[in-house]
Parts: C-alpha cells; sequence; structure tokens
C-alpha cells in the first residue's frame, strides 16, 4: 500500500501542517509501509467485542464529581505569558473576517 | 561530599542516612549534585535544562526542616531530574521540540508537587524523544542523548535523558513517562530500574498529552527499593485528574520484602518466540534464579500480542493528532507568520514538529478522517479490548507475568533512523502493558557480551504494584545487586 502524493496533502490540511515536496514523498512511502502492517488487524473476527473506549475506572460514575467552588483562575497576564503575539489581554492572530 | 564517587553512587537511603548523621546537608549536597551533573552533562546531553534556583531553595527548606526538628520527607534532599513533557512551574519545559523551546509553564505537575512536597530537591529537566514519540531519544529537538553505558549508543526512548542519569549518577532518580514502553526501555537499555504504574495510579495533570489513554508517569532509580519510594510519593487520586485511581496506596517497600516462595509467574511463549539469543540466555537466568526462590513458574499465553504493534500505533497516533491539534502557533510560544491565520497554523507546525512527530500526526488523521475511523480507530480499540483480556485471563492463573523488555540492547545511533517500523519494532514487547493499563516495570538482570544492559519486565494486575515490587525487589536481592 502506497498513498498518492494527493492524498498525503489532503491529510496534511486536515492536521494543519506544511510540507514540502520532499516530505511529501517520505509521508506517501513512510505511511503506506505502516498501514500495510496494520492490515494484519483485518484478520481478527471483532463483531461481538466492545470497543475500549476506557481504560479502566475503580469507583462509582459520580465519583469524580466534586462541589461546585469557584476558585482563582490563572489571572489573563499569566495566561498570556507564552503567547506568540499579544496585545490588550488578548491572543492575536492573523486577521479572520474580511471588512467589506 | 565533594568525591565525585560519592554523588554518583547515591541512594534515597544513603541520602537518608547522610543528612541524619550531618555528613552533609541538604544544601551542600545539592550544590555538589548539580555541579558533577554540570560537568558531566555534556557526555550525554541527558539533561535539557538545569534549575539551580528551585533546586537550592528546596534543599532550604530541607534543612529548614530539619534545624526545626521537624520530618523533612521521604525524599528530602534527594537530587532529582523529571523529564521534559512534564511541566514545572517557571522552569522552561520544551517537550524536546521547537514548538515549544521557550515555553514557560505556569503550573506543576502533580507529580513534581508531591515529589518537592516530600523534600526532593529537582535539579533539571531531560532530554527525551519530541513530545515522547520515539525509542531512541534522536528524535529531541536538541539532539540526541548518548547511553551512559556506551556512548556510541542509544539510551532508548522516549525518556532516554530521565534513564541516563540515573545510569550516570547525576540525579538519584527521575520521572519519565510511558506511553508504549518509554520508561522500561529506556531503563532495560541503561541497566536502571523504570516502572511503569498501572493507569491511573498517577495523576497525568501537568503530564503533556501525547496519547491520553496510554500515557502514564513513572519513576527510574538505580534500585528497586528507591524506585518504590519514588512511586509511593507521587500515586493516588488527584481532583485535577479524573481518570486518577481512587485505589488506596500501598506500603510497597513493606510489602515487598515478603519472600516470592509459592508465587506463581507466568511466561508468555509470545515474547519467547524469536527473542535474539543473548538476550533469551540473560532473562531465562534471571527467571531461573526465582525458580530458585521457590517460585512456580509455568508457560502462559498471551495470544494477540502480535497485534498490539498495529493496534497501539492506531490509538496513539489517533489520540496525538487531536492532542497536538493545540500546537497553532497562538498560545504556546513559537509562531512562523503566514498571510490568513490558517497559513500561520501550517507554517508554524511545519516548522516547529519534527519529523517522526509529523508522521504520527498524519497517520492518526488518517485514521480519523472520514470513512476510516470504523476499519482503523474503533478496529483497534476492539482489538486493544482482546488484548486487555489477554492479561486478565493470565491472572487468572498466576500472580506475575516475566518478559523480555526489548528484543534487543541498546543498538547505535544512527542504526534504526531511517526505518520508522524497524524503530517501532523495540517496542514490541513493552506496548501490551500500556495498552492494558495494567502495571509493568524493567529491573536490570545481566549484560551481553559487549556489557550492554539487559532488564527484565515484570507485569501484575491492576494495581497490584505491590506483588510487581516483590518479584523485582527478591529477584535484585538474590541478584546481589
Amino acid at each position: 500500500m502506497r498513498l498518492t502524493d494527493e492524498e498525503v496533502r489532503y491529510v496534511a490540511d486536515l492536521a494543519n501542517l506544511r510540507l514540502n515536496d520532499e516530505e511529501v514523498a517520505r509521508m506517501s512511502h513512510d505511511l503506506g509501509q505502516i498501514l500495510t502492517h496494520v492490515e494484519q488487524l483485518r484478520e481478527l473476527d471483532t463483531t461481538e467485542i466492545e470497543p475500549m473506549a476506557q481504560v479502566l475506572y475503580d469507583a462509582d460514575e459520580t465519583a469524580t464529581l466534586r462541589e461546585d467552588i469557584p476558585h482563582t483562575p490563572l489571572r489573563n497576564q499569566e495566561a498570556l505569558a507564552n503567547a506568540a503575539l499579544s496585545g490588550a489581554g488578548y491572543f492575536k492572530v492573523p486577521k479572520v473576517i474580511e471588512r467589506s | 561530599m565533594s568525591a565525585r564517587s560519592e554523588v554518583s553512587a547515591l541512594t534515597i537511603s544513603a541520602v537518608r542516612e547522610g543528612l541524619s548523621n550531618k555528613t552533609f546537608s541538604a544544601t551542600e549536597l545539592a550544590k555538589t549534585a548539580l555541579s558533577f551533573a554540570e560537568r558531566e552533562n555534556p557526555a550525554t546531553n541527558a539533561y535539557l535544562t538545569f534549575s539551580p534556583e528551585r533546586a537550592l531553595a528546596a534543599a532550604a527548606r530541607v534543612d529548614e526542616r530539619i534545624a526545626k526538628g521537624e520530618y523533612p520527607g521521604a525524599l528530602a534532599g534527594v537530587p532529582v531530574a523529571i523529564k521534559d513533557v512534564i511541566v514545572t512551574k517557571g522552569l522552561r519545559t520544551t517537550c524536546a521540540s521547537r514548538v515549544l523551546g521557550h515555553y514557560i509553564p505556569p503550573y506543576d505537575a502533580t507529580a513534581v508537587v508531591r515529589l518537592e512536597e516530600e523534600g526532593a530537591v529537582i535539579i533539571g529537566k531531560t532530554n527525551c524523544d519530541e513530545f515522547a514519540m520515539g525509542s531512541s531519544n534522536e528524535n529531541s529537538a536538541f539532539g540526541p542523548v548518548r547511553n551512559p553505558r556506551a556512548l556510541d549508543r542509544v539510551p532508548g526512548g522516549s525518556s532516554g535523558g530521565s534513564a541516563a542519569v540515573v545510569a550516570q549518577g547525576t540525579a538519584v532518580a527521575s520521572l519519565g513517562s510511558d506511553t508504549g514502553g518509554s520508561i522500561r526501555q529506556p531503563a532495560s537499555f541503561c541497566g536502571v530500574v523504570g516502572v511503569t504504574p498501572t493507569y491511573g495510579r498517577v495523576s497525568r495533570y501537568g503530564l503533556v498529552a501525547f496519547a491520553s489513554s496510554l500515557d502514564h508517569i513513572g519513576p527510574f532509580a538505580r534500585n528497586v527499593t528507591d524506585a518504590a519510594t519514588v512511586l509511593r510519593v507521587i500515586a493516588g487520586r488527584d481532583e485535577l485528574d479524573s481518570t486518577s485511581a481512587f485505589a488506596p496506596v500501598d506500603d510497597y517497600r513493606a510489602l515487598m520484602q515478603h519472600p516470592v516462595k509459592d508465587l506463581k509467574l507466568g511466561l508468555p511463549k509470545e515474547y519467547f518466540e524469536g527473542l535474539g539469543s543473548e538476550t533469551g540466555d540473560v532473562v531465562h537466568a534471571a527467571i531461573e534464579q526465582l525458580k530458585r526462590q521457590g517460585c512456580e513458574v509455568r508457560e502462559i499465553g498471551l495470544p494477540h500480542t502480535k497485534y498490539a504493534l498495529s493496534c497501539y500505533y492506531i490509538i496513539a497516533t489517533a489520540e496525538a493528532s487531536s492532542n497536538l491539534a493545540r500546537y497553532d502557533g497562538v498560545r504556546y510560544t513559537a509562531r512562523e507568520d503566514g498571510e490568513t491565520l490558517s497559513d500561520m497554523y501550517r507554517n508554524t507546525r511545519g516548522c516547529g514538529f519534527g519529523a517522526e512527530v509529523k508522521r504520527r500526526i498524519m497517520l492518526g488523521t488518517y485514521v480519523l478522517s472520514a470513512g476510516y475511523y470504523d476499519a482503523y480507530y474503533r478496529k483497534a480499540q476492539q482489538v486493544r479490548t482482546l488484548i486487555a483480556r489477554d492479561f486478565s485471563r493470565a491472572f487468572e492463573q498466576v500472580d506475575a507475568i516475566l518478559a523480555p523488555v526489548s528484543p534487543f540492547p541498546a543498538f547505535k545511533l544512527g542504526e534504526k533512523v531511517d526505518d520508522p517500523l524497524a524503530m517501532y519494532l523495540s517496542d514490541v514487547y513493552t506496548l501490551t502493558g500500556d495498552l492494558a493499563g495494567v502495571p509493568c516495570m524493567s529491573v536490570p538482570c545481566g549484560e551481553s557480551k559487549e556489557g550492554l544492559p539487559i532488564g527484565l519486565q515484570i507485569f501484575a494486575k491492576h494495581f497490584d504494584e505491590s506483588t510487581m515490587f516483590r518479584v523485582a525487589y527478591n529477584y535484585e536481592r538474590s541478584a546481589g545487586q
């Protein structure tokens, strides 16, 4: 199995990843190799098997519920401290909405 | 406290003794440990960041408690290192990625808080594979780690730095994380003890998420006793992680002293077929040693083992593709400009992530994409049920399971770097433990002819870390390590 370059570019778009041509070629080979390997799972009949959605849980369903007590959240300054770009108390990003 | 041999061979009990005999103060020890670690680090590149201010402040608190006659804590004065995927307030946490190269977390992970409450002295953050994705530590944006036991070889991964600092003697214990073998495999490669506790046993709050249903925090140490001591400190329910377990934390150090006579140990045949003869011989010798102590050893089957790699690489990458979506150039330091918001995201992620992380994000995105979900993700979750069931059935017959950790000892730097599938296969014996959520560990059990360490893997039932430690401790003691 080998992914076409178009398929790789489509998935890269979904994943918000910019890949150069060399990376696309490499990715179509590597992903193809791994997907070929995982095809072995088809051998197994799993029709009656419940998917493992939770690893294990050792208490009542409501055990993690707690009293709704307000506490001090991260301060605005702390939340923005690692921002690539911030201003006026907000994260700044390139313009999203065009003015007409 | 100046001779390097002393600081590099310390154990937790030796630190406790030194402090109570006033051989050294916590502050003296912290200074010695820091300068020793800083001097030795260039040989291995195991530390990414040192934290002298934090270490000296912690040591001063320990000295103050001792001066007041208060109990200084189970880890008083013990120099420890933290894998750089575990956040530390005010101390750079990079995940060995360019995307987080300058990230300064605004909070501490729960495991870190608990270590410091018990007097541990954090001296630095350790190198690892980027976002814990890798088996050799060669995927770090800050260069690979070298194995202290053989500098031309990898320390294993992804917690390569945390294993290496304990092996090198530049920390007494450390924390790592394990998603598919990232604690046990480097522990085995570097000849130290590494523990992956039951899923939920240790809070994941503050562990940067890779694959949330598989991620574990666990300790590295030079012996089983120290590993058990550290685990007891960090284990237990935490309100900040809703998946953390309520089960009480046992006194591992007391319980592991019980003899292993009459314990039933299982050898899964799937783990021994096709095992390299050298690793096989060393592991079998360790099993004989346990038999001589009266353990009953029998062959068992874990029939779905051969599907673990496929199952793991679907679930882990699917979860990773979603967890790593947050590194978008907005909140976490690194940004590459683009004309539109979408261009900015793509450029930031394209430049910021390394090849292996991109490969896994791509694979995870692919298996979750429209039309493929049932064929891959749902199927893998069903197979995960079968793998977990294998363990439940085996534990109806035996108290613990013994196996190799890795098919081979530490390989040479660069040896597998161009073949992702071959690299993934080095985790073939460790993936199942994470998939089933059972506690498992690596304990050193000998060396190859070239003198490379080999580890024995021990699995136990959910929340039965005590039995796992008991087997490891009795083995370690009988082997005279």
